[in-house]
Order: structure tokens, then sequence, then C-alpha cells
């Protein structure tokens, strides 16, 4: 026994992920270990964000069963472990996808998270890009058996550029994380415990740190909503750019959120797994500046087209240039431009209302004013 | 041999008989005859009209719940589902107050259907999730220009349930029976 402790760990752990083999450094997560190797072997995440520190450990989405502990120790771990925050050992077999345990387990995981969870997708403005949606479709089972009533929560107020929907939370704490470690006063935290646990800005303080608006894009749900953006379309229909300006505060890369020409909303740029990209090994958070108040055009330069997985909705009707077709009918005429052509922003009434312009959502009375 | 049905053309002389078309003319007329004792394929068609098939998708409706509730909350599926891309929407946010006239806290202040580019294929009708629209049993009428055709919200609600419970019930016609 004495020998075996005294022998030295090596380099470089191996770990077998579905029988994926891949090599890490000693105190790396499974599931940063299955990052590694990518696709389906991943398991899926809700409350882990690698740019957050002490995230993790608290939705249970990622659970994997040890099918081997180590080398050294072979035996299995008796119940599946969150693989966010069990670290490998050199020699592990780990199983994911490949164990009909995780998958059951999974199953009942999205189940328990959707069981407060008001699933108004139809309103809510994360649909399309939400992760909750993309585990309930992949993991999840088509009812529930829960027949109670869901928690509801007065709506908060909790400042002029962020939408508290509390309602929608599943507790993942990623935005209290970003409040800590982010921002310097503190002014956002989770009250009261177990199922009257909310999310609150304590007395109702606005949210004003510089960078705040992070926790919209940490968020895995559609609790924490950008306000300048709420209603006004749907994720699907705007087209992501890349896009970048220099910023004092912040990296200023983003990407925008168009419709047309319109900058309808600004996020940080997201990698594979959702998270906000890193720029020589530092996350690229941006700043409320770049994030509410530069919402035109002019104030960005253009890279391209942002690259959208295409199973993905968002890259649903979509030109992968930003030249706009030309139109032909006129060469194909000889010359002769066509008498009849009917232009639809004659007739129609959308459009009519700049939405773009507009601080939060359109109302009523944004329509009526227009029409006077 | 070639398939069952192969015949062999005959290609004898014709008699006497056959050449003046007697019996064939007899044969042709017997049947344009009978069929003015059948019933008419067609029918006088301004006075008259057919019944469609329960499942004839004709032009959208917006419902409205038994309150008279617009239903649709603007979630833009049924555009994102339609193939012809003839939907549009702009969504608002309902104020304190307007409880009474719309069912969500979203909901469309804007709703267009391009009649000239919809195939009514019943995509939108399969993706709402709030059973806001459907096809109904009618279908768009002519019109001169193509200006009519750009449908609006206006022209698709269905009549209000409180108010008029008798247009509404005419407008929802067989699907009241499915939900």
């Amino acid at each position: 026994m004495t020998n075996e402790i005294k022998k030295e760990a090596p380099a470089n752990f191996k770990v077998t992920i579905d029988n994926i083999t891949v090599e890490v450094a000693p105190g790396t997560s499974i599931l940063n270990a299955a990052r590694k190797i990518g696709g389906d072997v991943t398991p899926p995440a809700m409350c882990y964000y690698s740019k957050l520190q002490g995230s993790g450990g608290k939705c249970r989405t990622c659970l994997v069963e040890v099918a081997a502990g180590s080398t050294a120790d072979p035996r299995p771990m008796p119940n599946l472990v969150a693989s966010c925050r069990t670290n490998v050992m050199d020699g592990m077999i780990v199983k994911n996808i490949t164990s009909e345990r995780v998958q059951d387990a999974r199953a009942g995981v999205v189940e328990f998270l959707l069981l407060n969870h008001p699933l108004d997708c139809p309103i809510c403005d994360q649909a399309g890009e939400c992760h909750m949606q993309d585990l309930g479709y992949e993991h999840g089972k088509e009812g529930t058996r829960y027949e109670f009533k869901r928690r509801t929560f007065e709506l908060e107020d909790i400042g002029p550029y962020i939408q508290l929907h509390m309602t929608r939370c599943i507790l993942c704490y990623r935005c209290t994380y970003v409040a800590d470690q982010l921002t310097d006063n503190r002014v956002h935290g989770i009250l009261d415990r177990g199922d009257h646990a909310e999310i609150s800005t304590y007395i109702s303080k606005a949210i004003d740190n510089d960078f705040s608006g992070n926790m919209i894009d940490v968020c895995p749900v559609g609790a924490l909503t950008d306000k300048t953006f709420r209603f006004k379309n749907r994720v699907w229909f705007t087209k992501p750019v890349d896009a970048h300006r220099d910023c004092s505060t912040c990296c200023g890369k983003v990407t925008l959120w168009q419709r047309g020409d319109d900058v309808l909303r600004v996020t940080a740029r997201k990698d594979e797994w959702g998270e906000v990209q890193s720029y020589d090994g530092k996350p690229g958070w941006i700043c409320n500046t770049c994030r509410f108040h530069k919402k035109k055009a002019s104030d960005w330069v253009i890279e391209g087209v942002s690259n959208i997985n295409r199973h993905s909705v968002i890259a649903q009707n979509k030109y992968q240039g930003l030249i706009m077709p030309k139109e032909t009918i006129a060469e194909v005429m000889g010359g002769r431009e066509p008498k009849l052509l009917m232009d639809i922003h004659s007739i129609s009434d959308v459009n009519s209302v700049d939405i773009s312009a507009l601080p939060g959502p359109a109302t009523s009375k944004t329509f009526e004013k227009k029409e006077q | 041999m070639l398939t069952q049905r192969a015949k062999e053309v005959d290609r004898r002389p014709m008699t006497f008989l056959e050449s003046i078309y007697l019996w064939n003319i007899v044969k042709g007329m017997g049947i344009t005859i009978s069929h003015l004792f059948k019933k008419k394929a067609t029918i006088q068609y301004p006075e008259e009209k057919r019944t469609f098939s329960k499942v004839f998708r004709g032009l959208h409706v917006l419902n409205r719940d038994a309150e008279g509730r617009e239903n649709c909350t603007a979630c833009g599926l049924c555009a994102v589902a339609c193939p012809a891309e003839a939907i549009t929407m702009e969504a608002a946010e309902r104020l304190p107050g307007e409880e009474n006239l719309y069912r969500e806290e979203k909901y469309a202040a804007k709703y267009e259907i391009n009649m000239l580019r919809c195939i009514f294929c019943g995509l939108c009708e399969e993706a709402c999730p709030k059973d806001a629209i459907y096809l109904s049993q009618t279908f768009a009428p002519a019109n001169y220009g193509r200006k009519g055709f750009i449908y609006k919200k206006e022209d698709l609600l269905i009549p209000n349930p409180v108010t008029d419970k008798e247009a509404y019930e005419k407008a929802l016609g067989d699907k009241a029976a499915k939900n």
C-alpha cells in the first residue's frame, strides 16, 4: 500500500468516456474531459459555467455513471455522480450516453426542473436559444406527473435593463456568481430557502453595475432576459451578426441580433457550449454600454454572419451572406421594369414603428401614437 | 405471348353494314343521352354552394377564448413553420387594464397574412401552441387588386363570443366540435 501512495501521479490522466479515451490534466472534471471529446458524449449542464468560479453541482443534469474509479481502484462508484464536480482519475471509465441508468436519471432530473417551470415558451424571449428547451427536447418525457399548483412569484422590477421572471428560474445560481465575480457591489442574490428560494436584488435595489447585463447571457432559461429586447422579435427571426467596437471597459466583441439593418439585441458571443466565448483565455464578457446603449448598426464594425448550428431554429430561413440579392426582373425582361409590382410596405402595417428604437417592449400606446 | 391484355388488331376490310357506322352512332348517342338523366356534376355556383369536406383548409381565422380574449401571443411559430413565408407579426406587451382583450402578457399587435403567398397547407395551425390560428371552411374572396389580399389582424380575428355569439359560432364552424 505504501508503495502505491508514493508512486508519482502521471502527468496526464487517461479517462475513457463512452468508450472514447482522452488524456487530460489532473484536476479536470469529467464534464470538461467530455467537452474535450465533444459531441453527444458531453453531458448537458444547466448550472455549471466554466467561466464562473464555483458554479456547478446544483442542477444534476450532468449526472454520469462511473464504471471504474481509476486504475488503482477499479471499483465502480455506487451512485451516479455530477460530472461537473467530480474530477477525473487515471484510468477512470465513465458512461454517459451508453448508460441506461444515466438516461433514466436525466429524464427524472428534467421532470424535476420542469416541476415549477411555467412552460410559457410562446411568450418567453429565451425560446429558441433556451438550454431548458434543448434539455427537455433531448432528455425529457412528454408529460408531467405533477398535479399541484406551480409556485408563482410577484413580478419584481429589478431595473430598466433586465427583466426578471422568477417563475421560470431553475435556481442554477449562475447569475449570482456573475454578480459576485464580475461586479463589485453585489446587490443581487438568493432569498429564502428550499421551495421558496428566489432570485432577488436585496430590498429591490436596481442592478446598475456595468457588467450586470452578463446575467442575461449566463441564464440558461428565460428568467433573466434583456428588457430592451423584450417582445420585440423572436430569436429565430433575427439575424446574428458578429461585430466589434472599441470599448474602454470590455472586449467589445459581440453578436448583434439584427432585423434588416436594425439592431434589436446585443449579446456576448457564445461558444459551442452556450457559454460566453473566450479570447486569449479571458472570457469575453461585455459591458452594459455595449449591450444596452449601442443599438445602431453604425456603432459597430460588422465582421460577418455568426456561425449558427444548422440544427438550431435560429438557422432557419437565413441567407448566408450579408449582401441583399439583387432584383433580376428588369434584367430578364430586356431592361423593362415590371409595371405592376406591389410594394408590400405600401399596404403592410408591420414595420410602421421603429421597434428597435424603443427602450422597452412595444405596447398598445406605441401603435396608437403612430395612428394619430 | 405478350401481356394478358394484348389484343391482335383486326385488319380485315369492313363489311357494308360496318362501313355506314350506324350501330356505332347509336351506341355513342346512347351514352350521351343517358347522361341527360344522370345527376349533374356541376352546380349553379353563386346561388348554390358546395359543402366543404371537414378537413378543408380555407381562410385563416384568429381565435378567441370563451371570454373573448385573443389567444394569439405572437410566439412566431406559425411564421417559422410557414413554407411560403406569408405570415408576419409584431408583438406588444399587455398593459394593466387590457386583461380582457388578450389572454397572455404578450400579444400580437400586428398580424398579417399575405394570401397571395399562402398555399393553405395548414402548417400554421399545426404549429400553433395556443389554438389561436386555424384554417376555416371558406376561401379568400376574389379581388381586383393585389393589395386586398394582405389580410390584417382585423380581417382575420373571429367575432367576439361575448358581444356577438351568433357570428362567433358561425365563424367557428366545425372547429367547435374538434376543440
